[in-house]
């Protein structure tokens, strides 16, 4: 059965994440769910909106939501964190009334309420499931060790989040485990990757980012395993930089969650998008391929 | 009726917000009131006299004291009554302190409302009727519920005053959390050498009936005569033939089952004495790793058992016993520590409880007194306190300090340093609590002579690199983040209610708060009881509490009942309700909602109707709110004398 849901790419979807969104469209395609688009989307703010107003940032989310309504679905699904944070967080917020008009007298049209909001691996397992991602798997992962890594903003705070443990989450442990690759124990899965200081202070995300890299590592993982474009920014693109303060050059893929289900249910390359990776994972997938056949 | 008015000053509690000659004056005007006047102090022995004389020298045949909670004074007033020849509930009292004078400023709007409050007070007073209570048996035997030791100390209280006890603990021994630790503070004695002693009296008293492995079924009656049901467990082994001899410990092949008194640090035997001291020492086989009982054959403790004890037909027996007190003493839980995500306690094995701590430091323990890691049995030099885990937080529901996690976590600090000369420890901390004798001066003693160090903050995070554990929290003195590379973490899990305590405090008909802590009758003056009489009180059931104080609150519970049953006779509560039969329907409505099960059907002349079983009545009134007939009135608040007061609030 196919399952409509509203989806809304995020602007890093247009640039610097697109193999993400190439690959959430692809995998979600073939496990039936059906991604519409919202028409005339617009930037959610991130964080620069919510740190300047809390109204301006959840009327820019609100817009989006209320499109959803328009569209006549009641659940979107965004694969970008900070994006899913921000609807959230607004839609939390309208909850009150008192901001509610106040948000509202920002818009064309009112947000009313009816939305649920959530990430493309939440749809993913809640709509989908891992025992239907098991029975797609083409080319299992077997023998690929992986370190899941959730980001800091994916399930916190949990009462506005709303999805698996905000400290030791499993969900994409379990769909890469379903994809039959070994997930190997990571501890610092839910820390702080630096974000956005990777322009104003470079040094502190190479201290944060270099040691979450370095656990990857010392956990025996091949590949660490992604569901937010600013942490695989920080974690593919800065690894040169990284090395210095960490004395580790760095060669670890950086891969997109996404990218290996299609990958092992055997969606063509060209869909996944593993061209526009820094550090390339081809080695490793290659070494797959081959234990397979 | 000639009613007396009494407007009490309080000093300036009342005096200072209420004009009391105006509201005596006012109250000269209602009906019937043959005097009206003010008191600095009436419940002062002369405010009371005044009250006598009034009574004998003017008549007067109702009294009406305005003045504080009836909670406070009530029973004082209506002695005073008494004792000038007035039948005692024929007096009101209005509560112009908490109600009014303590809750405004306006002294005019409070001196009104004051004097609305006696015009009521008068109207009911008006409507009252002599009441007089029935004289009943006690039955003088108490039962305990728990065995740690504010159990054990209030059975052998109670058993010395010359009073049987039946004293039922749930674990297959008595000894409670303080059998479970290696030492105690502020003296750093040996806990079991103190407590073993009081076990092997609980034993031995002729008084005492211990019955372990034991919970309460159910509880009937009223105080002075509770029937109780209790479910004794199958053991699988006769304990009038078990020794406790140990042999069927050394050859049980089966060595899977959870170890409960050694806090789940390994496992232990299927059939299982908990530890050497223990009270009663019998066996006790736990059919969920029992070979026997999982694959059908083994029967090996039954092939070595010197005397036969072993009896795996064995069935749940439930026992009834005859009491006239129930002293509860259920004590507390620890914290699941596992709730708390960034801790990783139940993902690392060497992140542990201070529980599981005290029996790795406990000579009976599992590591035989040697502080050894869970995961590689390597002795750690690095140890991390945490404390406040699962205390003081909101986010988890957990509010409320434990009271004593900073004076043991103390104490193994110094054990740390005791056992492990080259150790380093570390203690993370929000405020050091220890108001107790001795008390701040041992958590000083951690710190100066035995350095350990000690950081003002939370640890954010806990995780393993290597062999080590990094824990990560803010030094909030120096304003900067820390690391400690660790090699055990100890946490210091807070105390919550014990397991199914809601379900016990529902059997004994007894309040319990959101956390489930039973709630005594009065958090100052009435600490061991609870306002259903006749139940009391020990330890840290009413909430979390040290061995001192679990031990005075036991001596406590003790006594109270010692004083009940220095009584051969009671007397009941007259203000219960009744069932006008002529009105009553049928309907049994009210039996349906009895919190007491204290209303019963009976049949009358063919027609179904309801009857107030009046030792078992509360007098809580809802029944009479239930009734659509009104037949169920409780005395000395009937539906006319509620009305006659919202009608003397209501007039204009």
């Amino acid at each position: 059965m196919i399952k409509q849901l509203a989806y809304y790419p995020g602007c890093s979807s247009l640039g610097t994440s697109r193999e993400y969104d190439m690959s959430t469209r692809a995998v979600c395609e073939l496990l039936g769910l059906d991604l519409k688009e919202i028409p005339d989307w617009s930037c959610c703010g991130s964080s620069p909106a919510h740190s300047f107003d809390h109204s301006l940032s959840a009327a820019l989310s609100a817009r989006n939501l209320a499109l959803v309504e328009t569209m006549g679905l009641d659940m979107v699904a965004t694969p970008c964190p900070s994006c899913l944070s921000n609807l959230k967080t607004s839609s939390h917020r309208m909850q009150r009334e008192t901001f509610r008009d106040k948000v509202n007298l920002l818009l064309d049209k009112p947000y009313m309420g009816s939305v649920k909001s959530m990430s493309v691996l939440q749809a993913l397992i809640e709509q989908v499931g891992t025992d239907t991602i098991a029975a797609m798997v083409a080319q299992p992962l077997t023998g690929l060790k992986l370190a899941p890594f959730y980001g800091c903003i994916m399930n916190r705070p949990s009462e506005i989040m709303e999805f698996d443990d905000p400290e030791n989450p499993t969900s994409m442990d379990r769909i890469l485990t379903a994809l039959g690759a070994e997930v190997v124990p990571f501890p610092l899965k839910v820390e702080c990757c630096g974000a956005s200081y990777g322009v104003p202070f470079k040094d502190i995300v190479a201290k944060l980012s270099g040691k979450l890299l370095s656990c990857a590592l010392d956990a025996g993982a091949e590949a660490v395993v992604v569901a937010c474009p600013m942490c695989q920014m920080n974690l593919d693109l800065r690894q040169k930089q990284l090395a210095k303060p960490a004395g580790v050059n760095f060669e670890i893929p950086v891969v997109y969650f996404t990218q290996l289900m299609g990958f092992a249910m055997g969606l063509p390359e060209s869909r996944l998008g593993f061209d526009k990776l820094c550090v390339s994972p081809a080695l490793l997938l290659s070494r797959t391929l081959a234990a397979a056949s | 009726m000639r009613i007396g008015v009494f407007v009490c000053h309080c000093g300036s509690n009342i005096e200072g917000t209420v004009d009391t000659a105006a509201v005596a004056r006012a109250a000269l005007g209602f009906p019937e009131v043959a005097l009206a006047t003010d008191a600095m102090y009436t419940c002062s022995e002369p405010g009371q006299d005044a009250i006598v004389q009034a009574i004998r020298e003017k008549g007067l045949s109702g009294i009406v004291v305005a003045s504080c909670s009836p909670r406070m004074h009530e029973n004082t007033f209506r002695r005073a009554v008494e004792r000038a020849g007035l039948n005692r509930y024929m007096f009101e009292m209005a509560n112009i302190r908490e109600h009014v004078s303590w809750i405004g400023k306006d002294r005019e709007a409070n001196t009104n409302k004051a004097t609305e409050l006696v015009r009521m007070a008068v109207e009911k007073l008006r409507r009252n009727t002599p009441l007089f209570s029935n004289k009943f048996d006690v039955t003088k035997r108490v039962l305990v519920i728990g065995g740690g030791v504010a159990g054990i100390q209030a059975a052998l209280d109670c058993a010395e005053g010359g009073k049987e006890v039946v004293l039922v603990e749930r674990e297959s021994s008595i000894g409670g959390k303080m059998a479970k630790l290696d030492k105690t503070f502020p003296t750093v004695d040996c806990s079991s050498c103190i407590l073993g002693p009081k076990m092997v009296d609980v034993a031995q008293h002729p008084n005492i009936k211990l019955l372990a492995c034991t919970e309460l079924k159910s509880v009937g009656g009223y105080v002075g005569n509770f029937q109780v049901e209790l479910r004794k467990k199958a053991t699988y082994v006769d304990w009038t033939k078990c020794t406790g001899c140990g042999q069927c410990m050394e050859k049980c092949p089966s060595k899977k089952s959870e170890d409960r008194f050694n806090e789940r640090i390994g496992v232990t035997t299927a059939i299982n004495i908990p530890f050497p001291q223990a009270i009663p020492k019998k066996a006790v086989i736990d059919p969920a790793s029992c070979r026997h009982f999982l694959k059908g054959k083994c029967g090996v403790c039954a092939k070595v058992c010197p005397t036969g004890a072993i009896d795996y037909e064995m069935k749940e027996e439930v026992l009834t016993e005859q009491v006239g007190a129930i002293i509860a003493a259920t004590g507390y839980d620890v914290f699941d520590i596992s709730k708390i995500g960034e801790y990783g306690a139940g993902r690392y094995p060497d992140v542990i409880t201070s529980l599981q701590y005290e029996r790795l430091l406990s000579a009976s323990g599992p590591t035989g007194g040697h502080i050894k890691r869970p995961s590689d049995g390597a002795e750690p030099k690095t140890i991390v306190f945490v404390q406040c885990v699962g205390s003081r937080d909101k986010s988890l529901g957990r509010p409320y300090c434990s009271g004593f996690c900073c004076m043991y976590t103390a104490k193994q600090a110094i054990l740390t340093r005791d056992h492990i000369p080259d150790s380093q420890v570390f203690v993370f901390y929000m405020d050091i609590r220890a108001p107790g004798k001795l008390y701040d001066e041992f958590t000083r003693r951690a710190m100066e002579e035995y350095g350990a160090r000690y950081i003002r903050g939370r640890v954010a995070m806990v995780y393993p690199q290597g062999s080590k554990y990094i824990v990560r929290g803010a030094d909030t003195l120096l304003g900067t983040n820390v690391e400690i590379e660790a090699d055990l973490v100890v946490l210091a899990a807070g105390a919550e209610a014990a397991a199914g305590a809601p379900a016990l405090a529902e059997k004994l008909r007894i309040s319990y708060d959101p956390y489930g802590f039973f709630v005594e009758s009065h958090p100052k003056l009435r600490p061991v009881e609870t306002n259903t009489a006749g139940v009391y009180l020990a330890g840290s059931c009413q909430g979390p509490k040290d061995i001192p104080s679990s031990v005075a609150q036991g001596s406590a519970a003790a006594a109270k009942v010692l004083a009940l049953f220095s009584k051969d006779k009671l007397e009941s509560d007259p203000q219960i309700s009744r069932v006008d039969i002529k009105r009553c329907v049928g309907c049994g409505k009210c039996i349906l909602t009895c919190p007491y099960g204290a209303i019963k059907k009976i049949d009358f002349r063919g027609e179904p109707k309801a009857e107030v079983v009046a030792t078992v009545c509360q007098g809580c009134g809802i029944c009479t709110s239930t009734c659509p007939q009104g037949a169920a009135q409780l005395a000395h608040f009937t539906d006319d004398q509620i009305l006659a007061e919202v009608n003397a609030l209501c007039r204009f």
